[in-house]
């Protein structure tokens, strides 16, 4: 194991063990396309093996449509099940500027009322554009503002930095 | 009113007009149909209201009376949050395309971004295109018997949902073809998407003049092309085309052209009947057919909602881009 997918590792162990020690039952987990989907359903596996796993696509949410158009993935939200009053872990694999993050919460409240959101990433990177923070964090990482830090999977799940 | 050559394709190969489909390349026509998938409610979910189009001004600028196509148009924008103006307005033939042109200027001066056109004369939306400022995206409704592209793609849409491969498939069109822009932008499509087998079905007078040269079988007998049909789009039918070019009359043009359970013996049974609407009963199609096991009709109204949102959600991301 390289040292890359072994930080990854060492994130999820971490996720997975302030998660359980903080969520009752399973929550309504949810993805954000593509890496936070790979990391929800690592983190599903390991803590709720039967839980259903949703997909968010955030494209329709996204505050850059108006510079860049919408983006290139083509994919709609796939919800596997009712958000209404459910506590629900969104998961994403980086947290940077925090747009994807409102972008992310716009979608899920076209599906309804959640109980409550919590954000689990695997690397807090710095950078906060909006005032969002991550219930669980898997690693920080000082990542200079021109370098891009991404996870890449679905297997194995390695982290690249640009 | 002379067609021009705005082009609807930007540098970078994005959707800028949609003026109508022939020369559309084959892969924005699937990127729009993979597009629409997205806008397309979940069953029983109510319809999303998507922020894309939000500070955009949409308007219908409508020169001839569509309920359908206005309305959907209409709610597509609204759904995106986009401001929707909606104008009916007389078209004069005395006064060629410059009047309507004033109306274009007018509403771009209030801000108006995004315009829906519908129009009787053929080469319309790529007049107004021509004309439009800049950053303004004309969208063709139908324009006389030219074109009406986000038909012909809701049509695409509706046959791949059921029939995933174009590649082999066998497709009638039943109706007046030669006048038809929904027949035209249909056959550009299909060809487009790779539909070799294409038969157009109509008494000789609705036929068009060359069909070897669209790559296309005419024929004025029913049974023969729609019975290995997989998909059988029939057109609505005027009135007056019956009384003046057909010299038949409405019972007539239904017996011997009319979807009726009596001329579809032969169909087989996982064929799909599209009718672009809206239908004149009892002469093109009977309701029992527009409304049966077979027919897809009301989904193509619920799919022209989608298939209108991807459109101009595309637009609008292309023009803001540039």
């Amino acid at each position: 194991m390289s040292a890359a997918d072994r930080q990854v590792t060492e994130g999820i162990d971490r996720l997975c063990q302030a998660i359980s020690g903080d969520l009752s039952g399973p929550p309504v987990v949810v993805g954000i396309h593509t890496g936070g989907v790979w990391l929800a359903q690592a983190l599903r596996d390991r803590l709720w093996p039967q839980a259903p796993l949703s997909r968010l696509n955030i494209s329709f949410h996204r505050d850059d449509f108006a510079r860049i158009g919408l983006h290139p993935q083509v994919g709609a939200s796939d919800m596997q099940e009712d958000v209404e009053g459910r506590t629900l872990l969104l998961v994403d694999d980086v947290l940077h500027t925090g747009r994807t993050v409102r972008a992310a919460m716009n979608e899920l409240f076209d599906f309804g009322r959640p109980a409550a959101i919590r954000l689990a990433v695997l690397v807090d990177r710095g950078g906060r554009e909006l005032p969002i923070a991550a219930d669980y964090t898997g690693l920080q990482r000082d990542v200079a503002p021109d370098q891009q830090i991404k996870l890449e999977g679905p297997e194995p799940l390695t982290l690249v930095l640009r | 009113m002379n067609t021009t050559t705005v082009p609807q394709v930007d540098t970078q190969g994005r959707l800028r007009h949609l003026l109508t489909v022939d020369g559309l390349p084959a892969d924005l026509i699937r990127e729009i149909l993979d597009r629409t998938a997205t806008f397309l409610p979940d069953p029983g979910a109510p319809p999303r209201k998507v922020p894309l189009l939000r500070g955009s001004t949409v308007v219908n600028l409508f020169f001839e009376p569509s309920t359908r196509t206005r309305t959907t148009f209409e709610l597509a924008a609204k759904r995106l949050s986009a401001d929707v103006l909606t104008l009916q307005m007389e078209h004069s033939s005395k006064t060629k395309g410059e009047h309507d042109l004033d109306t274009l200027f007018t509403m771009q001066a209030m801000g108006a971004n995004i315009f829906v056109i519908r129009h009787p004369n053929n080469g319309a939306a790529a007049y107004f295109a021509e004309h439009a400022a800049p950053d303004v995206a004309i969208l063709n409704a139908g324009d006389g018997s030219h074109a009406h592209p986000t038909q012909a793609l809701l049509d695409m849409f509706t046959i791949r949902r059921h029939k995933p491969e174009f590649a082999g498939l066998r497709v009638a069109i039943v109706g007046d073809i030669r006048h038809s822009r929904v027949a035209h932008s249909d056959i550009a499509a299909l060809r487009a998407l790779g539909v070799t087998d294409i038969r157009v079905v109509a008494p000789p007078p609705l036929l068009p003049e060359d069909p070897a040269a669209l790559q296309i079988r005419a024929c004025s007998n029913l049974a023969e092309g729609v019975d290995d049909a997989d998909v059988v789009i029939a057109l609505r039918i005027q009135h007056e085309r019956m009384q003046q070019a057909l010299d038949m009359s409405p019972a007539e043009y239904r017996r011997d052209f009319g979807l009726i359970a009596d001329n579809l013996t032969g169909l087989k049974p996982d064929a799909l009947i599209l009718h672009p609407g809206p239908i004149n009963r009892g002469v093109e199609i009977d309701p029992d057919i527009a409304y049966g096991p077979q027919s897809v009709v009301l989904e193509q109204v619920r799919n022209g909602i989608a298939v209108r949102m991807a459109v101009m959600a595309m637009i609008a991301g292309a023009r803001s881009g540039a």
